[in-house]
């Protein structure tokens, strides 16, 4: 499979002003960046984030994408303030509205997903790994809401359930989608969540939803999170060609 | 372009000359993989060298690991922008596996291949010379699964995609075949120190 959305000028960096910042969570922030050149991209491609010192340092990250392709013009990336980061605490902190960063991209042609995949989809995310995921909602829900998706998004604590309100709404209005919450430190606060870690039998849980294997699998979040989750996908017997993942880090 | 605000947080001027650009130092030693960690048993684990299509040779566990050991420390580079400075691996050089499998005027391309159906494009003439090996410990230890466990390719002078984990054989080609990433939009190359992240790059 060639990726045929990358052209020459993904690779380009450009200006890109902040135009409006969101609080997502205590430590989590939606940054929505305009970019001189907006282009589309598949749902789960990420862009690279590049800041320049005075003295010519450069620091440069990678962020998912959460804003699906349809929100033209705009790209949504959602950043969780590290402790003792160098690029995300300077988002959360210094960054104001108004202000331009350097982004190149979209980019990556593996953890992606578009209605030419089909589905059933099963989508775990952790923590700010939902990013990627996000886009890939979103997209399904302008282009294939034939498609079933279970979301199993694991969080510690209800209020840091990133896109809550948005993800719960979607979950009642949209039939082929369901989310599933995994609070590792918090009671369930919907009968179909659970106040646990993501273990073997959530996963299990969420593959029972979908009723048929799912066609992917995207998996999202710090690597200790990604290993874990496909670790048990396939004590539980799922196929490793049909599972994609992206770890964060850490 | 000055980000407004941004002074960064510089590495001590005695490393800056061997990070690259774009890339920041880390301590840690995150994992980039693109699906599932497989689970290769050292009982199932072989080693393949290959000529286009035709397999020349072929190493069980114990007939790899008794090949000459050496040991390399090097500074290495993941294009998700972190590095990490002298990580001391012990393996077996491709140039003592392909001195054991008596081959010596070779194709000038290399396909790497993993257990989990990875695979990655190396020119041959970056695999010789010292300059790679097929890695078996890290850190004196047994190489991890997540981190590529039994063995990997280390080819450390190239991003660290290149440095196949989970290898299983090298295939040698008269033509530049593109693998896993380099066929989903990254660099056919990966020189970190001329930035050669992505497609299109230089
Ligand atoms: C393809 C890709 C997509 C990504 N998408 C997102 C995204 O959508 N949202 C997002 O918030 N981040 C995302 N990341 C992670 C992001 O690129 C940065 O690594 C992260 O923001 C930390 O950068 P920093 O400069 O703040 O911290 P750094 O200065 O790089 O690191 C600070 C310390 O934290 C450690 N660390 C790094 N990452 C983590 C982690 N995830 N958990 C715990 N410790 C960690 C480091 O080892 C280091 O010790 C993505 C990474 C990749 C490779």
């Amino acid at each position: 499979m060639m990726d045929t959305t990358l052209e020459e000028g993904h690779v380009q960096w450009q200006e890109a002003v902040i135009e409006r910042i969101e609080r997502q969570t205590e430590r989590v922030k939606s940054f929505f960046l305009r970019p001189q050149t907006w282009r589309s991209f598949r749902a789960g491609q990420h862009l690279d984030v590049r800041l320049t010192a005075p003295d010519g340092y450069q620091a440069q990250r990678s962020y998912s994408v959460a804003s699906p392709p349809e929100f033209e013009g705009l790209y949504e990336l959602v950043v969780e303030r590290l402790e003792d980061g160098e690029v995300s605490p300077f988002l959360h902190d210094v960054a104001e509205v108004g202000d331009a960063i350097e982004i190149r991209g979209p980019i990556g042609g593996h953890f992606a997903w578009g209605p030419e995949d089909g589905g059933p989809l099963l989508l775990v995310g952790g923590g700010s790994g939902v990013a990627p995921l996000m886009s890939i909602v979103r997209h399904r829900a302008a282009v294939s809401r034939d498609v079933a998706v279970v979301l199993l998004q694991a969080a510690r604590t209800w209020d840091n359930v990133i896109f809550r309100e948005e993800l719960i709404g979607r979950d009642a209005a949209e039939a082929n989608f369901t989310l599933l919450l995994s609070l590792s430190r918090d009671t369930a606060h919907r009968p179909q969540d659970y106040g646990r870690r993501i273990d073997a039998s959530l996963l299990n849980i969420s593959l029972a939803r979908l009723g048929t294997a799912p066609r992917l699998t995207f998996a999202c979040g710090s690597n200790a999170f990604v290993e874990a989750v496909t670790g048990y996908l396939l004590d539980l017997g799922s196929d490793p060609k049909t599972i994609r993942t992206e770890r964060f880090g850490g | 372009m000055a980000t407004r605000g941004f002074t960064g947080k510089t590495s001590p001027a005695d490393y800056a000359d061997r990070i690259p650009p774009g890339q920041s130092r880390t301590d840690g030693f995150p994992v980039l993989s693109a699906g599932p960690t497989p689970r290769v048993s050292l009982g199932d684990w072989s080693f393949t060298l290959k000529i286009g299509p035709r397999p020349v040779m072929r190493w069980t566990w114990e007939e790899l690991t008794a090949l000459p050991q050496t040991k390399m420390t090097r500074d290495i580079h993941c294009v998700t922008k972190w590095s990490k400075l002298n990580t001391p691996w012990r393996g077996v050089l491709i140039d003592d596996i392909l001195a054991e499998a008596g081959l010596t005027s070779l194709p000038d391309y290399t396909l790497a291949h993993s257990f989990d159906g990875y695979s990655t494009n190396v020119p041959t003439a970056d695999l010789i010379g010292g300059k790679a090996m097929v890695a078996t410990h890290y850190e004196g230890q047994p190489l991890t699964p997540a981190h590529g466990g039994p063995a990997r390719l280390l080819v450390p002078h190239l991003y660290f995609w290149k440095s196949a984990k989970w290898i299983n054989a090298l295939q040698f080609l008269e033509r530049d075949e593109a693998g896993f990433w380099e066929l989903r939009g990254y660099h056919i190359y990966g020189d970190p120190w001329r930035e050669q992240r992505y497609r299109g790059d230089q």
